[in-house]
């Protein structure tokens, strides 16, 4: 027990004295929470549409009106030819262009019926989908309103009336979903990678043959490593809790004890896997390669920016192995939509079994290697 | 003096094929991303866990949820009377939507008053949230047309969709180009850099400075073998990306290799930098995360689309170099343009790559003097 309490001043004072480090890990996850918070979104602001009207009539100037009213519309040129309009889609002056053909009021009119032609630049295929059903809404709800403006009847009472509520995020606010993430990601990347580096570390310069031949036993060692580590990002994660509350205003509707539960629980894991890439490598280049390799397998898969019910059947068994994955749940669940104990149990069951086996792994393997 | 760097440039390559570990992985790394970005990451919607809350149900209310079951996409997982007990559903994260419908469903449908249907969805997800509140109201709304109008036929404007570039909107087209970015960054910014430092840390650094090479000779002979490794690892992730999901190549490879060197070169010469400028290889590597990884994921336009960020990190991501390649590969893999579109942001790499050079070489002269 003194032998523990002696190597974790060391650790503590090591890590204390490295200010430049310490600096960084503290600014670290407000950089990223700032940065990502207002980058991580999918949401679509305007689209920049390039507009060939070759009716020039009321009909379709009034479509184009409707557009631009949107504000989610923004004419950038126009011209009669589709041919320019390619070539501003090619060097990126638009993102679609509108093609409405002569004749389309005189169709209108006379047929009720008029086509118009959405091109889009689609190199980002999700982007372009949400813009095209955005165009489509629009142009349906014009299509509507036309209707009662041709046939001279009252608008007709619509037989469903639709209403559409977001539980538990009612603005859709993109920030409310991804900061939990980020939460996640910050703890990962401390946990682990710093775990990794710091044992590593010892082992480049030396001094861990040094502390394997005194009397030390193997598990104060252990723990002197990672206790410290644990306390760091425990503290870390509180910063980044507090961040997104009070600067972001993600609401944590949960219980906020049962958050640090959870995450004291994913950080053995994290931990575990630091200690296990230790004891594979030499130096500090390969800790921090493998570690990032590994974490980036482990982010991707774990849900943090795609939906692990999209990915396909096998990638998402792996994803169920991946304590990422659980512990983004959770804290997603816990922070937005107030789950209790009872409800996140299997997630938390299955980080804590990972977690575990992970580090119980990395301790046997580590005993092995010293031997 | 070039039988000196070539001497040099032997022992970086000697230092990085014995690494077995390190080689293994970064040669293995882009495959491996290539297939889970290709096969794992997917942002479409298939198979919503649906509940339907349907008081008292009848004939129309019964169509209308056959009418979910063919859509395909969904799944019926609960019908219930009641809207209270599907909120503990939704906290479990057992449904992802409810759609509740209105009580005496089919007569306020042949009557003239509005039968009411609610769509609530699991928003703590807004962006699939609202993708499947799209796909029900889609549903909904067919529902609604095949009841008919009591009037006369509706006017109809019929969109003709195009979707150019990309026409199945796959999304491994769009991330393999900022993938090849990703790993290029990787190996050639954050390699460089830390092993850089690490020659500091062990003080091998300035037994290389008191030997007869320069400076510059120096830092060529660091960043040669690094450059080499970068090209290795396009091809394979052009050639996974070809062979595996048949991502298009309309426009010319060779000018698509040149600017993957181009952009090496602007990353290893941000590795130089930061490798003079920090003491150990810890800092070097949190470094040259946080100036080169983190924006070459987020300010790039790789994941996410840089029109949607707000103005200061639009601005912000100008600086960033793999914006610009990430426009150029995908300008080129995509739309099949050649220089004469891609001018411009070829030129802002060519400059990026100087200046950052430069620098480079004036800050390790600075500490090295």
């Amino acid at each position: 027990m003194r032998v523990l309490k002696v190597l974790l001043r060391k650790e503590y004072l090591q890590i204390f004295r490295d200010k430049l480090l310490l600096r960084q890990m503290i600014l670290m996850p407000f950089i990223q929470l700032i940065v990502l918070s207002s980058a991580a979104t999918f949401e679509v602001k305007t689209s920049r549409v390039y507009l060939v009207d070759r009716d020039q009539s009321s009909v379709s100037r009034g479509l184009v009106d409707r557009l631009r009213a949107s504000g989610r519309f923004r004419i950038v040129g126009g011209s009669g030819s589709m041919n320019l309009a390619g070539e501003a889609l090619l060097s990126r002056d638009a993102d679609m262009i509108l093609g409405i053909p002569p004749d389309f009021e005189r169709d209108i009119v006379r047929a009720r019926a008029g086509s118009v032609q959405l091109v889009f630049n689609a190199e980002d295929g999700a982007l372009a989908g949400v813009t095209n059903s955005y165009a489509q809404q629009i142009i349906a709800a014009y299509a509507r309103d036309l209707n009662a403006g041709i046939t001279h009847s009252v608008r007709e009472s619509p037989r469903i009336e639709l209403r559409t509520r977001g539980w538990y995020n009612q603005e859709l606010d993109y920030k409310h979903y991804m900061i939990p993430g980020i939460l996640v990601q910050l703890l990962t990347l401390t946990g682990t990678l710093l775990t990794a580096m710091n044992i590593v570390r010892e082992k480049e310069i030396g001094t861990l043959d040094q502390l394997n031949v005194t009397p030390v036993p193997r598990s104060a060692f252990i723990a002197a490593k990672l206790i410290p580590l644990l306390s760091i990002a425990l503290v870390l994660f509180a910063i980044g809790l507090g961040v997104s509350r009070w600067v972001f205003g993600v609401p944590i509707v949960g219980s906020i004890p049962l958050i640090f539960f959870a995450a004291l629980i994913y950080l053995i894991g994290a931990l575990g896997l630091g200690l296990w890439i230790s004891t594979i490598v030499h130096t500090q280049q390969q800790a921090m390669f493998i570690s990032f390799f590994l974490i980036l397998i482990y982010l991707l898969m774990s849900g943090l920016f795609t939906p692990v019910r999209s990915m396909p059947e096998w990638a998402q068994l792996i994803a169920e192995v991946n304590p990422v994955k659980h512990f983004i749940v959770i804290i997603r669940s816990v922070m937005l939509k107030g789950s209790g104990f009872m409800d996140i149990l299997r997630p938390l069951g299955m980080l804590a079994a990972t977690g575990l086996i992970a580090l119980t792994l990395a301790v046997r393997q580590y005993g092995k290697q010293a031997a | 003096m070039i039988s000196t760097l070539a001497a040099f440039v032997t022992k970086e390559v000697r230092h990085i094929l014995r690494d077995r570990q390190t080689l293994t992985i970064l040669l293995l790394m882009p495959l491996v991303q290539v297939v889970l970005f290709g096969y794992a990451l997917r942002s479409d919607v298939r198979n919503v866990r649906l509940a339907i809350v349907d008081p008292s149900p009848d004939y129309a209310t019964l169509a209308l949820r056959d009418r979910f079951q063919a859509a395909g996409r969904f799944t019926v997982v609960v019908t219930d009377k009641s809207m209270s007990r599907i909120e503990p559903l939704f906290r479990k994260g057992k449904i992802d939507l409810a759609v509740s419908l209105d009580r005496d469903f089919a007569a306020r449908v042949e009557s003239g008053e509005p039968a009411r249907i609610l769509i609530a969805i699991d928003a703590s997800d807004p962006n699939t949230g609202s993708t499947m509140q799209a796909y029900a109201r889609a549903v909904i709304v067919e529902y609604e047309q095949d009841l008919g109008s009591r009037g006369s036929p509706p006017v109809r404007i019929d969109p003709q969709v195009r979707m150019r570039f990309n026409p199945t909107l796959e999304s491994v087209n769009l991330f393999i180009p900022g993938l090849i970015a990703l790993v290029l960054t990787l190996v050639s910014a954050l390699m460089t850099a830390i092993s850089l430092s690490r020659e500091k840390e062990r003080g091998t650094l300035e037994i290389l400075l008191v030997s007869p090479l320069r400076p510059w000779q120096i830092i060529v002979g660091k960043v040669l073998p690094y450059l080499g490794l970068a090209f290795a690892n396009v091809l394979t992730a052009l050639l996974a990306a070809w062979l595996i999901f048949h991502v298009p190549f309309r426009g010319s490879v060779t000018l698509l290799l040149v600017e993957s060197i181009i952009y090496s070169m602007v990353s290893l010469a941000i590795g130089v930098l930061v490798a003079t400028r920090t003491a150990t290889q810890r800092v070097a590597m949190l470094v040259a995360l946080l100036a080169t990884m983190l924006p070459s994921t987020l300010l790039s336009g790789m994941v996410f689309p840089l029109a949607s960020m707000p103005r200061v990190l639009q601005l912000l991501s100008n600086v960033v170099p793999a914006k610009w390649f990430i426009i150029i590969a995908r300008g080129i893999m995509l739309k099949g343009v050649g220089l004469t579109h891609l001018w411009m942001e070829t030129l802002v790499l060519v400059g990026m790559t100087l200046a950052f050079m430069l620098i480079a070489v004036r800050s390790f002269k600075a500490r090295v003097a």
